[in-house]
């Protein structure tokens, strides 16, 4: 790993042109845990090194018109130690805890695991369900782009060469919200995803739920919104045959491939299972 | 408790549990591990690999790569000596060294992927990393075989075109890649299934599995302008890689200096050599000093994991639940080379029964996999497996209790082996009790939960053994040791010492010394430490005490027999005598005028190891709708003769417990259909985290001390890992309703079985 230079740029306009200005060899890094691994592993190879979180707003969380706005390189230990935000969207936190140990904690972030774009990207389909917006910087500007639209395939994205990741947005929450994110390992952590689901919904004072959005994790190339699962549960008090069409809808949009690390129809069936656990949750915590 | 053994009855240090000696240099990060030795000048060795699962190596040049500046040495199996042949103890096998060689640098072709090919040694990491590129290596690529029946198949691609199976008669007119089949018996078999009441079959799979040692291989080789050379590394025998690597190198063992460094596991995984040769070899060339250290990647490709197995049984009993006959087959791979544990396998499949009938037939196989080396109790785990799944079965058919039909077969001293030992010593017995009064066994399996028991064997073995005690100018004692402490050793011989010289243990520390600082020593493996070294330490100390007796008889001019040692103070018993005690530290201040210093040196060839019994019992659930087991309650039991420091006996038993719960539910070797390692990282390749159990409960079986060792000491370190695979697959069977065959029981597979 010698001879990599390392920036630590104070502005996302200096980070922008040190982009730029590399041509390709640099790297941005929030929390490094993806990154400096595939530099270990001889899969990363860059020239240089941008360390983002010198920059004024890509760490912490502020609230902002009701919602959150999540610097981009804010790691999962400080999300986890935020009162506000874990009440608001309990389901994106637990997503974001869940990546690694302790150690990995203090170092992972939103941005990064995005993008990263592994399609078993913990908070991914958390973030998704959750309807975040990703604020994107680069030459040309600031742009706003849901975080579905974000992965491209396996550790590709939509971000242009000198975009960055500035922050994540969460929305204001109407009364009786909230979301849920679960995930199958076969150990019970420092694993990846075989699946994961993220859901998030809203019930009306009667108990009916008016919008819903279920995302996958590990079921394609990339995380997954699926409309049809979230649309399965409007209107209904999410009872049985709702959830039955939910399921039908997950199963539907699953195109796993069968791996080491689970077989397609394992994957498919574990998504439906974990897409209704995961609605109940999210029920009952916007209930409580 | 009472036994034959000396100090039987009032032991002070023997049974406690002092602070681990080795434990804060562990946990401060001073210990100094394989990769931690630093030399000047000291080059960086790399491997180049095979990409493919088999293929005939058509050329290697080197020539691009030895022109890039920095790199000061290449070698490949061209540099080994060709003649190196015979074969070197190795733990609980012999190694045939032709064979240890080839698969250090591969000769003419390559057998599995990660097959070491050529190394080199550079002055920076980086620069060995290109010129490991830049070595071309030309290969005609051969169709490839994986799986152990396929391997047996008449059309299987042959491995080895010299290999006839061995243990056939008339010898085979075919090479083939089953390298043996072994066969072993007694008694009338097919007699026993046509009078049996009941007969339980069963086919059962395990997958490779790897020791998962924390420490990936490391090592430092200087080769000296005479040829005296020096070898720092991690194993589990320091005479061991001088052995192998004198071998390999055609050199003198006189000519090889090992030093052990501290290890960081082993688990049997470490008693052979992968890369000492290479970078001797490498340092020989280059006249400077080569360090190798293995990534996890590498560890996984190309160290040894055990063999995956297909076994068949069959098992013949009376209504009463006696088991009659059994019949047993066993295929176990190899790897690339001759020299599964399935003869183990044999052995041990039926040790804790008493089975009149047996008909047992073995194949070792090779196929496209890495060899295989030993790991804890090799070949013993998986064979267990299967008996007690079977035995498991038969409890079924009859309604009787796990505990009662095993107590019903059980072993009982006198009973003889199938492979003709005499059962002596032991307390299976004691230990299936103990799990029926224990408290997990008492109390009622939870709701949705089920549970398993399943019994293992192991033999634990003695033979030769060095060791020194040196008494310290000021009273205190260091031991030095012939065996890399892998499982706490250096604490029990500082304890065994401190017991027979009466010392408290914080005046006695222990060391691990090099091949040219103590007698010669087999590996560290078979469970043999604390009982073969352990006996040469107390045989060491005795020496020394009748030394320091003699002194004090001298100084009293008394005769020796009216001398007591007792608690490190000589007292002189004759009444007629009006002199002081005297200590240890006042003998030991004034050697010069009673003989000069008091050492003793013990080697021997320890006889009489006595085997170990376990029994498991396992609580668990699993999530009908993902297949995903959780482990709720797990308790060890165990025949270990007496602990020598309980609390390490205890991790022994916690440590092989949670190995075989991984085994059983999630870790095996993947492979594709090119015949490549698909999972060859800690992430994929999943061992159990601390998370995914609950704390392991023990229960140590003192009743039976081993008479033929001065504290009564058994192997302990690889009797645990046998019954964990059956335990949690009994288990496993009872939520799912049937019989689970094939390990792992991963979430995807016991799904599919829940859903059929
Ligand atoms: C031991 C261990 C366990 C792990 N367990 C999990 C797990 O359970 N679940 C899981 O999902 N992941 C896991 N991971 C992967 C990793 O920790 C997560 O993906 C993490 O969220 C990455 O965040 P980071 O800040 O460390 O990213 P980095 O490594 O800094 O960056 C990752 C990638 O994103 C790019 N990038 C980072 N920030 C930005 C930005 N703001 N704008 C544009 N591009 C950016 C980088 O250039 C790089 O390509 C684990 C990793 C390790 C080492």
């Amino acid at each position: 790993m010698s001879g990599v230079d390392y920036l630590a740029p104070a502005s996302v306009a200096d980070a922008v042109s040190a982009l730029r200005a590399s041509a390709g060899s640099a790297r941005l890094m929030a929390g490094g845990t993806d990154l400096l691994v595939q530099m270990r592993g001889g899969r990363a190879k860059p020239q240089v090194v941008i360390d983002l979180k010198r920059i004024p707003g890509l760490v912490g969380i502020r609230c902002e018109g009701g919602g959150f706005v999540i610097g981009g390189a804010t790691s999962g230990a400080a999300l986890g130690e935020h009162v506000a935000l874990k009440a608001a969207w309990p389901g994106v936190i637990e997503a974001a805890n869940l990546i690694g140990s302790t150690q990995v904690q203090g170092r992972a972030s939103l941005g990064g695991n995005l993008c990263n774009a592994s399609p078993a990207a913990d908070s991914v389909p958390a973030l998704i369900a959750a309807g975040a917006v990703c604020i994107i910087e680069g030459p040309a500007g600031v742009r706003a782009v849901q975080v579905e639209k974000v992965q491209a395939g396996p550790g590709k994205t939509t971000l242009a060469a000198d975009e960055i990741l500035v922050a994540f947005r969460l929305p204001a929450r109407p009364a009786r919200s909230s979301d849920a994110y679960l995930r199958l390992i076969p150990r019970t952590e420092m694993d990846i995803a075989v699946v994961g689901v993220g859901v998030s919904l809203t019930l009306d004072a009667g108990g009916v739920c008016n919008a819903a959005r279920v995302s996958l994790g590990a079921v394609a190339p990339t995380c997954l919104l699926v409309e049809a699962a979230g649309a399965a549960l409007v209107g209904t008090t999410l009872d049985d045959a709702a959830l039955a069409k939910m399921e039908a809808a997950v199963s539907e949009a699953c195109r796993p491939i069968s791996d080491k690390r689970g077989t397609a129809e394992y994957r498919t069936k574990v998504a439906c299972v974990l897409a209704r656990r995961a609605a109940l949750i999210a029920k009952d915590r916007a209930n409580a | 408790m009472s036994d034959g053994n000396q100090g039987g009855v009032d032991l002070k240090v023997v049974g406690q549990r002092p602070i681990r000696p080795d434990g804060v240099d562990k946990v401060t990060g001073r210990a100094q591990f394989g990769a931690d030795f630093h030399l000047p000048g000291m080059l960086t060795g790399r491997i180049k690999r095979s990409p493919y699962a088999h293929a005939r190596i058509v050329s290697i040049d080197t020539r691009a790569a030895e022109k890039l500046p920095g790199v000061k040495a290449i070698v490949t199996s061209a540099d080994f000596d060709a003649g190196a042949a015979g074969e070197v103890e190795a733990g609980e096998s012999h190694a045939a060294m032709k064979e240890v060689a080839a698969n250090c640098l591969a000769h003419g072709k390559v057998l599995y992927q990660g097959h070491a090919v050529a190394a080199v040694a550079a002055t920076l990491p980086e620069i060995a990393a290109e010129a490991l590129d830049l070595i071309e290596v030309t290969y005609e690529v051969l169709p490839h075989v994986i799986d152990v029946e396929e391997a047996m198949a008449a059309d299987a691609p042959v491995l080895h075109d010299d290999m006839y199976t061995k243990g056939v008669t008339p010898k085979p007119g075919k090479a083939s890649n089953v390298a043996a089949k072994h066969v072993m018996g007694r008694g009338d078999v097919a007699a026993a299934f046509k009078a049996a009441g009941v007969i339980v079959e069963g086919r059962y799979e395990t997958a490779a599995v790897h020791q998962g040692y924390i420490e990936p291989h490391a090592c430092v080789a200087s080769w000296g302008a005479d040829g005296q050379s020096t070898i720092w590394c991690s194993s589990q025998g320091q005479f061991l890689v001088r052995a192998m690597v004198a071998k390999i190198l055609n050199m003198p063992l006189s000519d090889i200096k090992v030093i052990p460094a501290e290890i960081g596991g082993g688990f049997g995984g470490k008693t052979t050599v992968y890369l000492e040769p290479v970078a001797l070899a490498l340092s020989r060339k280059c006249g400077r000093p080569v360090k190798i250290v293995m990534s996890r990647e590498e560890v996984f490709l190309a160290s040894g994991p055990t063999s995956g197995a297909v076994m068949d049984v069959r098992l013949a009993a009376r209504m009463d639940g006696k088991i009659t006959g059994a019949e047993m087959t066993l295929k176990y791979q190899a790897g690339a080379f001759q020299g599964s544990p399935v003869n183990l396998g044999l052995m041990t499949a039926f040790a804790c029964y008493d089975v009149e009938a047996l008909a047992l037939t073995g194949y070792d196989v090779v196929s496209n996999r890495p060899k295989v080396a030993a790991y804890r109790a090799p070949g013993a785990p998986m064979a267990a497996f299967a008996v007690e799944s079977a035995i498991d079965d038969l409890a079924l058919k009859l309604g009787m209790d796990p505990i009662n039909l095993r107590l019903l077969n059980a072993v009982r001293d006198g009973a003889k082996t199938v492979y003709g030992a005499t059962v002596r010593y032991s307390a299976l017995v004691e230990t299936l009790e103990a799990i029926k009064a224990s408290p997990h066994y008492q109390t009622p399996v939870g709701k949705g939960q089920a549970r398993g028991v399943a019994a293992g064997f192991w033999f634990n073995v003695g033979g030769e053994s060095s060791a020194a005690v040196h008494v310290d100018e000021d009273g205190g004692v260091t031991v030095v040791s012939s065996n890399p402490d892998i499982g706490g050793s250096r604490a029990s011989m500082a304890m065994m010492a401190a017991e027979t010289l009466g010392l408290p243990i914080e005046r006695v520390r222990c060391t691990v010394a090099d091949t040219t600082s103590i007698g010669y020593s087999g590996s560290t493996g078979g469970s043999r430490v604390t009982f073969a070294t352990g006996m040469a330490v107390v045989e060491a100390a005795q020496k020394v005490v009748a030394d320091l007796k003699r002194r004090a008889a001298q100084t009293w001019e008394c005769d020796i027999a009216m001398v007591e040692w007792k608690d490190g103070v000589a007292t002189c018993t004759d009444p007629a005598k009006d002199v002081k005690p005297l200590s240890m530290k006042a003998i030991a201040g004034k050697t010069a005028k009673t003989g000069g210093p008091i050492a003793a040196e013990v080697s021997l060839n320890a006889q009489g190891a006595a085997a170990g019994f376990g029994v498991h019992v396992c609580d668990l659930e699993i999530d009908p709708e993902t297949g995903r087991t959780t482990v709720i309650r797990y308790t060890a039991a165990q025949d270990v003769g007496r602990a020598i420091h309980p609390a390490y006996v205890e991790g022994q038993l916690q440590g092989g417990a949670a190995q075989g719960i991984g085994w059983a539910l999630n870790e095996e070797y993947v492979y594709g259909k090119s015949g490549l390692l698909e999972n060859a990282s800690f992430l994929d390749y999943r061992m159990p985290v601390a998370s995914d159990l609950p704390m392991i409960d023990t229960i140590l079986i003192e009743t039976k001390p081993n008479p033929r060792h001065p504290y009564g000491a058994k192997g302990v370190g690889e009797v645990p890992i046998v019954p964990p695979l059956a335990a949690v697959s009994n288990a496993v069977s009872r939520i799912v309703g049937k019989r689970m065959t094939s390990l792992p029981m991963s979430p995807a597979k016991v799904l599919a079985e829940m859903d059929k």
